[in-house]
């Protein structure tokens, strides 16, 4: 659905739920999310409703993910770095990731 | 307009005033609930919804006893409001723990609760004192800093906001009269007849049930009554909704049913409820992270302050007047636990006219002018 407009940035390597991903440096959580096809990034805590990044700047929370184990991180407000580990949120958070 | 338009006219919308409505409503009353509008400062928005027993007591015996009857009521009270509405408060009672961090605390908690127990004529509350190892065998989350605690069988909670709901649809379904924005500003009685003017005209009744928290300190004396008050501000952190990892609630921190943690129990002698003290909110989630270490990078959603519904010594005043027959107050900090004795208990008192004094008579105002109450 989203293709990058220019290959700015060198590669940097990350993994979204133990599948590997390419993104680049510069590139937020949130963006190599959608760059990578992935259709939701987490569900919601009552209702299990599906959600994607969508304001890309740090109001909506609904990009939150797990990231290197650490949940509810904005995707849109961290940048990915190589080496890091995305899971999708599913539901309610586990206390003490 | 009819001279008595009403049975009863309860004055606040709040928990207290719900609950005695639905119980006066129950016992076929034709009932008014007169109430502030959506700016009242309304401690039932903003509590903690324990369901609690095991420190309620010290210094008036009685107290112990008439708190672990609301408890014991909770259940089928909570079944009750079910049947009728169709909502859950989600109230459960697994026990409920005080933690203490240090060596002192603990000993402190026990001294309280000796004393407490001490009392003659006390009932028992079976709150057992524990150390690090057998709490952490019911709350294995517990950090290194837990010397210990006290357990108590009794102890529950509650979704307080859904049982704000859900009174309110019980008294709409039972044909009570809600009326808000109806501030009362006089209360007179004549031939028999209490008139409350309010900012949106007069309401008429036979009895009048003052239940509206720290204003009925100003209420109270126009039918005779006295209700000294000393209200304070407290303050509550909320986390994100987390996966369930609490199974009991603590005196400072309870996760609810949709997931959420509630910490604090603070007080101040602010009552400014717009204020926050930042000192106060951060004092409180770092004694939650050092008894639930997995807190620690957990994020805060909302934070806010809200004004207890303080006594002057902190226990219940329920009193009828003796210059304006048919005048009740009803009064009292603990408006969620107690709910289930102004729905199932007070409110057929009011209903029949008279307080039942082998229940209720510890709890009037009476006992501030120890000289005079003979």
């Amino acid at each position: 659905m989203f293709k990058r407009l220019a290959d700015m940035g060198a590669p940097v390597a990350i993994t979204v739920d133990g599948k590997a991903v390419s993104a680049r440096t510069g590139d937020t959580v949130a963006a190599a999310l959608l760059l990578a096809g992935i259709d939701h990034c987490r569900t919601t805590p009552v209702t299990d409703a599906p959600r994607a990044p969508y304001c890309l700047m740090g109001v909506c929370f609904d990009c939150l993910v797990t990231v290197d184990g650490v949940g509810s991180r904005q995707g849109c407000l961290v940048p990915v770095r190589e080496g890091m580990t995305i899971e999708t949120q599913l539901g309610k958070r586990e206390a003490g990731r | 307009m009819a001279d008595n338009e009403y049975d009863v006219a309860v004055v606040g919308g709040g928990l207290v005033g719900v609950a005695t409505a639905w119980g006066l409503a129950r016992e076929g009353c034709r009932v008014a609930v007169l109430d502030e509008g959506d700016r009242a400062v309304r401690a039932s928005r903003g509590n903690f919804a324990l369901v609690w027993v095991q420190s309620k007591g010290l210094g008036l015996a009685p107290y112990a006893g008439w708190t672990l009857r609301s408890s014991n009521a909770w259940a089928g009270f909570a079944q009750t409001l079910k049947e009728e509405t169709g909502l859950d408060v989600c109230f459960q009672r697994p026990g409920g723990f005080h933690l203490a961090l240090s060596e002192k605390e603990l000993e402190a908690r026990a001294n309280t609760l000796k004393r407490l127990h001490n009392q003659p004529g006390v009932v028992d509350y079976k709150t057992e004192i524990l150390d690090h190892a057998q709490i952490a065998r019911m709350l294995p989350d517990i950090g290194p800093e837990v010397v210990g605690g006290s357990y108590c069988p009794f102890d529950g909670h509650v979704n307080s906001l859904r049982l704000f709901r859900t009174l309110h649809t019980a008294i709409n379904a039972r044909g009570v009269t809600y009326l808000p924005s109806h501030r009362v500003e006089t209360i007179e009685r004549e031939g028999g007849v209490f008139r409350l003017t309010t900012e949106n005209g007069l309401v008429s009744a036979g009895k009048v049930a003052l239940a509206a928290g720290n204003a009925n300190m100003h209420l109270a004396p126009m039918v005779g009554l006295e209700a000294p008050m000393k209200p304070e501000r407290g303050q509550i952190v909320v986390t994100e909704r987390l996966r369930p990892f609490l199974n009991y609630p603590v005196t400072t921190l309870r996760q609810t049913d949709e997931g959420t943690v509630m910490i604090g129990d603070s007080k101040e002698e602010s009552i400014d409820p717009s204020g926050l003290t930042l000192g106060v909110s951060a004092t409180e989630a770092e004694r939650a992270v050092r008894q639930f270490p997995l807190l620690a990078n957990v994020n805060v959603v909302r934070t806010w302050s809200a004004i207890r519904v303080m006594t002057k010594d902190g226990f219940p005043i329920y009193d009828e007047s003796e210059t304006h027959p048919g005048a009740f107050t009803v009064c009292c900090h603990s408006g969620v636990t107690l709910a289930a004795n102004h729905a199932l208990t007070i409110a057929p008192m009011i209903a029949r006219g008279a307080l039942d004094k082998s229940l209720v008579a510890p709890f009037s105002a009476r006992r501030f002018h120890v000289q005079e109450a003979g």
